[in-house]
């Protein structure tokens, strides 16, 4: 039974107790704790229930590879599910549950999946898809749906705040430990900007806990001072709490800083994210025990050795009162005199080597341990709590012996943390001596000049010794202060002695001859529940890639991403492949590291810094006026003018028939603006336009057509020629940006010799559209200049001063009536809306939105750019044949629209819709024809672009794209509504403008 | 996240600061080109596994269109320059024979 020592802990405040609550149940802990060391401290040593048999789980490790007490932590806008109880920080009111249970952590019903776990081996999920048929949706999905998954999803908004921080370094060492320090020191020495990312609140490492001398000192003592002088040079930054998550091209780190994860609401961000750029980046990140497989190695009470020795060093807790430990390697046997140290019995070693001679087995035998050599471990008694193990020969062919305790500490050796080196692109290599991957210092992550931007220090290069890691990292470190532009320090690197170890043996699953029986109870994936019998059929089964076999199984794909498991599935795989381990090879790592908040990916991005908003010069009027809004593109445009008691569906159609018998107002300010000047901007305008721009007389107008150079219709709008060398051309809200950008690609890229400049001026000018037949009653009330219509015809322009403001008058239309477009500087545009609100009133002017203007222009047949356009559409498909010039040799998009299925007549093309009834059709509906398609839908001949109900002839009126549509008119097509019941509404297929065909209106 | 030199206003640009334009020295075809070449020219481009030449755009800075010649696998940069150059500028090619003494020049 776990429970907390008397006097121990290097890491808590034992004048500082906490309370918090595991699964409502109130508990205490000291300052300094891990849930997970509070939780053992508190003798909670069932901390979950795995992912598919749920099966009680206790805590494994002490780190960031973790893979069984997963918790979900907090309430309401503070719940997040899935946080590893190892690191995440004990605070006072820290509320925790277990995941992976029904009804109670104690007792659940899913763990019936343990019984069934014959029937779920690897691939089954896979399995269920191919047969039969039915079974999947009725059976299979409702179950996996069910029993799988981990932590809840949050239901509230998140509480907390997070925010994102920028750093520019020569040096970036990820890895607090000794080796990172060290390399951390000699890059500084070398004159180099440093900075170094610990991913815990703690500086060393493991080296304070695996004891050893450094420069004469116990390594806490050394630790201590070097931070110090780390903490005191200049050009050094340390950030503790913050992990290295992901190293990216060109020397791009992410860096996840808990900042106030352990006092909710106190202001501070949650998280900060750092987006960091180094030119040379050292990764300290140390190495991760592995477990070993034998049966029963996942009881409750089975742990790392290290995790063991972590527990009782640095959070005076002891995870079990006997503690037997299983090993292939020297490093355990810290862990067994730790734990006699700390006064608790260790009633055996159990190692898999056949002599044990080295000077750690000396001292464990002095300490009166038992040592068990070329013994195996073959078997775990109890459920939610280990009461022994079995021990055999390493076969298993002797009669197993029992022995008594109620922990068990095992080590498999270690892997070098080899995460950060793969990301960008370094490469691994096998070294059979240590039996792990390390990094290959001759195939590294390369950087923009093609030299090597990442190295690895101490326990990640491989170097797993103190003296070699050491001695690696300082002379890593004296490099990357060189290669990023500083120099190689004189100084030594610092001299560290330990306890010599003997060689691992190699020995990944207990005991070797273990049959299937045996198999099926060893876990190597503890989340995922993947043991070593499932790696062994997806082996049988023909999964040789390590890719392949990782998806079957799901080895290694949990949220530890296979930390643990990694290199003993790999071992399996490579044993039932009858293959090494190195032609087996690894998985990709990829970013992050270890899980990061969404909060901290989005940082300040949410709410309303989620976007810029673009705010037009009138949008405060039109907020005070109620106005409905409507985001286009980053604009807010108002939608419509809602009064008091009116629905939006109201206010549309009053604006509308207000616009069509008096007068309208709407702000047009968001329309797109480019000048294009120059000698040579009439040939580029003819090349940019369908139509022809440069015979255009100054002081005109003229509708104009843009193409993509694959011929499909891309912008529309209105070009003023306003001198001799300059336009002015109009564009869509949502294109102005995209059409600058076009304009200046080809003038950059293509036609680099024609003189011509660019300029957006969207921005520059406010502008307002006053339409109605009583439009220009409204603009001579404005004052100060001749609207008539012989001074000022229809598709012309005049500057002028208008109500004493500078303006330029346009006189253009898109709503179908007499209408003239005002633009003035964008400092007067809200004193001309004003103005013109005002002049206006008593010929009944009312402001009208977006949704009356889109109304207005489809009664007119005219095609808005989204709506009958979506990159698929040539203009001769809307029927804007009259709008591409013939006599031009070239236009961009020409040639492509001469291909033969673009010239071909088998198009969907433009036509209006008159629905018999009336009503309305759904938008997006489709037209339905004559049979059938393979999946038994009927065959679709067109579909709407725009459908609104009109109010100017009190019907639905609508435009779409049917088959040969222009050839079909009077023709009655069938569109199929959404409703379920294959019901469709009959639409007469006639001409596109329902209103005022002759255009009298406009050109009065 | 890669980093480019703008050749025209000399900023190291982040990757953020730039769009990507796709295959560079594209000769335009137009009416009067065979479907063939026309095809070739809109929808044909290069995905090597090695050394590549590409459009950026310094979007959010000067707004000027560049040429970057990169290696597509290892991102290593052989430089960057001006958009109006109808192809690979010798020290540009020097640049990546130095590196790659095998490579053919561009396919």
């Amino acid at each position: 039974m776990s429970h907390r020592l008397d006097g121990k802990g290097r890491l808590i405040d034992r004048s500082k107790q906490l309370r918090f609550t595991f699964n409502g149940k109130s508990m205490t802990g000291y300052e300094g704790d891990t849930l997970a060391s509070a939780l053992l401290g508190a003798g909670q040593s069932v901390m979950g229930r795995s992912f598919k048999y749920h099966r009680p789980r206790g805590v494994v490790a002490a780190g960031v590879e973790e893979p069984n007490a997963l918790m979900n932590l907090g309430r309401g806008g503070r719940f997040e599910p899935n946080q590893r109880a190892t690191t995440t920080p004990l605070f006072d009111g820290l509320t925790a549950t277990s995941q992976n249970h029904w009804p109670s952590l104690d007792f659940d019903v899913g763990a019936v999946n343990d019984m069934a776990a014959r029937f779920l081996p690897a691939g089954f999920y896979y399995k269920t898809f191919m047969f039969p048929r039915f079974a999947w949706k009725h059976v299979f999905e409702p179950f996996i749906r069910k029993s799988a998954g981990l932590g809840q999803s949050p239901t509230e908004p998140d509480a907390d705040r997070y925010e994102h921080a920028y750093h520019h370094t020569d040096v970036l060492v990820i890895g607090g430990g000794v080796a990172g320090l060290t390399a951390a020191r000699a890059a500084g020495a070398g004159g180099a900007k440093v900075m170094v990312l610990e991913q815990t609140a703690h500086w060393g490492g493991r080296a304070p806990v695996d004891g050893g001398e450094i420069d004469g000192t116990d390594p806490e003592t050394w630790v201590n001072s070097a931070v110090e002088g780390l903490e005191n040079a200049q050009n050094v930054t340390l950030r503790p709490n913050c992990m290295g998550a992901g190293v990216y091209d060109h020397g791009y780190v992410l860096g996840y800083e808990r900042v106030a994860e352990t006092t909710p609401g106190d202001g501070r961000p949650r998280h900060r994210l750092w987006r960091i750029r180094a030119k040379q980046i050292v990764t300290a990140t140390g190495a991760i025990e592995r477990p070993l497989s034998f049966p029963g190695n996942d009881v409750p009470g089975v742990m790392l050795a290290s995790a063991v020795r972590d527990y009782v060093v640095n959070w005076g807790v002891a995870p079990g009162k006997r503690t037997v430990i299983v090993t292939n390697n020297d490093d355990a046997y810290l862990t067994a005199l730790a734990l006699k140290a700390a006064k608790l019995e260790v009633p055996a070693i159990i190692d898999v080597r056949p002599t044990l001679m080295g000077p750690l087995a000396e001292k464990a035998r002095k300490a009166g341990i038992r040592l068990m050599s070329g013994k195996a471990l073959v078997g775990v008694k109890g459920k939610k709590g280990v009461t022994a193990v079995m021990v055999s020969d390493l076969e298993g062919k002797a009669s197993p012996e029992a022995i008594d305790c109620d922990c068990v500490a095992m080590s498999g050796g270690w892997s070098p943390v080899v995460h950060l080196w793969s990301h960008c692109g370094g490469k691994l290599t096998w070294d059979d001596h240590e039996a792990i991957f390390k990094p290959d210092p001759t195939r590294p992550p390369l950087g923009a000049d093609g030299q090597a931007f990442v190295a690895t220090a101490g326990n990640a290069s491989g170097a797993m010794g103190l003296a070699e890691a050491l001695a690696d990292g300082h002379e890593v470190g004296r490099q990357a202060a060189k290669a990023a532009g500083g120099t190689l320090t004189r100084k030594a690197a610092p001299k560290a002695a330990e306890t010599e170890r003997q060689p691992i043996k190699q020995v990944w699953i207990m005991p070797t001859s273990a049959g299937p029986d045996k198999r099926m109870k060893m876990w190597l994936d503890y989340q995922n529940d993947v043991k070593g019998s499932d790696v062994q059929l997806a082996a049988q089964e023909g999964y040789q890639s390590v890719e392949h076999a990782k998806r079957y199984t799901t080895l290694g794909m949990a949220t530890d991403q296979g930390k643990l498991s990694n290199i003993n599935g790999l071992a399996v795989l490579s044993d039932a492949l009858g293959q090494p381990i190195p032609q087996t090879g690894t998985t990709t790592f990829r970013p992050p590291y270890t899980p990061i908040s969404m909060g901290a990916i989005a940082g300040e991005a949410r709410g309303p810094l989620f976007q810029p908003i673009r705010r037009t010069p009138m949008h405060a009027l039109h907020e005070t006026a109620g106005a409905v809004w409507e985001p286009v593109g980053h604009w807010r445009r108002p939608f419509c003018f809602a009064r008091t008691g009116e629905s939006d569906h109201e206010a549309v159609n009053r604006e509308i028939v207000n616009t069509r018998e008096n007068v309208g107002m709407l702000d047009a300010s968001t329309l797109g603006k480019i000048l294009v000047t120059g000698p040579d901007a009439g040939k580029f305008l003819d090349m940019l336009y369908t139509n022809m721009m440069s015979t255009l007389p100054v002081g005109k107008c003229r509708y104009g057509l843009m193409c993509s150079e694959n011929g499909f219709l891309s912008d529309d709008g209105v070009v003023a020629r306003i001198d001799e060398q300059t336009w002015l051309c109009h564009t869509t809200t949502g294109g102005a940006d995209r059409i600058h950008g076009h304009m200046e690609d080809w003038l950059q890229c293509e036609w680099w010799d024609w003189k011509v400049y660019t300029a957006n001026l969207t921005e520059q000018y406010a502008q307002v559209a006053v339409a109605g037949p009583k439009a220009r009653k409204v603009l001579e009330a404005l004052g100060g200049m001749d609207v008539s219509k012989e001074a000022m015809p229809f598709m012309t322009w005049h500057d002028g001063t208008l109500a004493d403001i500078p303006a330029r008058v346009f006189r253009i239309s898109f709503t179908g009536e007499l209408s003239y477009e005002i633009a003035v500087p964008a400092n007067r545009g809200a004193e001309l809306w004003e103005k013109v609100r005002e002049a206006g009133a008593e010929h009944g002017i009312q402001p009208y939105g977006t949704e009356a203007m889109h109304i207005m222009r489809a009664e007119k047949g005219f095609i808005m750019i989204g709506d009958e356009t979506d990159g698929t559409v040539i203009p001769q498909d809307l029927g804007l044949h009259w709008a591409i010039s013939k006599k031009k040799e070239d236009y961009l998009g020409k040639r492509a629209q001469e291909r033969s299925f673009m010239a071909s007549p088998d198009r969907w093309q433009l036509v209006g819709l008159q629905t018999l009834d009336g009503s309305v059709i759904p938008d997006g509906a489709y037209a339905v024809g004559e049979g059938r398609n393979a999946n038994g839908q009927r065959n679709t001949i067109g579909r709407v672009t725009s459908t609104y109900y009109s109010p100017t002839i009190r019907k639905g009126i609508a435009m779409g794209l049917i088959h040969e549509g222009p050839q079909r008119m009077g023709e009655v097509v069938d569109f199929a509504t959404l409703d379920g019941t294959g019901t469709v509404i009959k639409a007469k297929i006639v001409d596109t403008c329902f209103y005022d065909k002759e255009g009298a209106k406009a050109d009065v | 996240m890669l980093i480019l030199t703008c050749p025209y206003c000399g900023v190291e640009a982040d990757e953020t600061e730039l769009a990507p334009g796709g295959e560079a020295h594209l000769k335009r075809e137009t009416v009067g080109a065979s479907d063939e070449a026309f095809e070739d020219y809109l929808f044909r481009r290069e995905n090597p596994k090695g050394v590549h030449f590409e459009r950026w755009r310094h979007a959010y800075g000067c707004g000027k269109w560049f040429l970057a010649a990169r290696h597509t696998v290892t991102l290593e940069v052989y430089g960057t320059y001006p958009a109006q150059t109808p192809e690979p500028p010798k020290d540009i090619v020097a640049a990546i024979k130095k590196r790659l003494p095998e490579w053919e020049g561009r396919g």
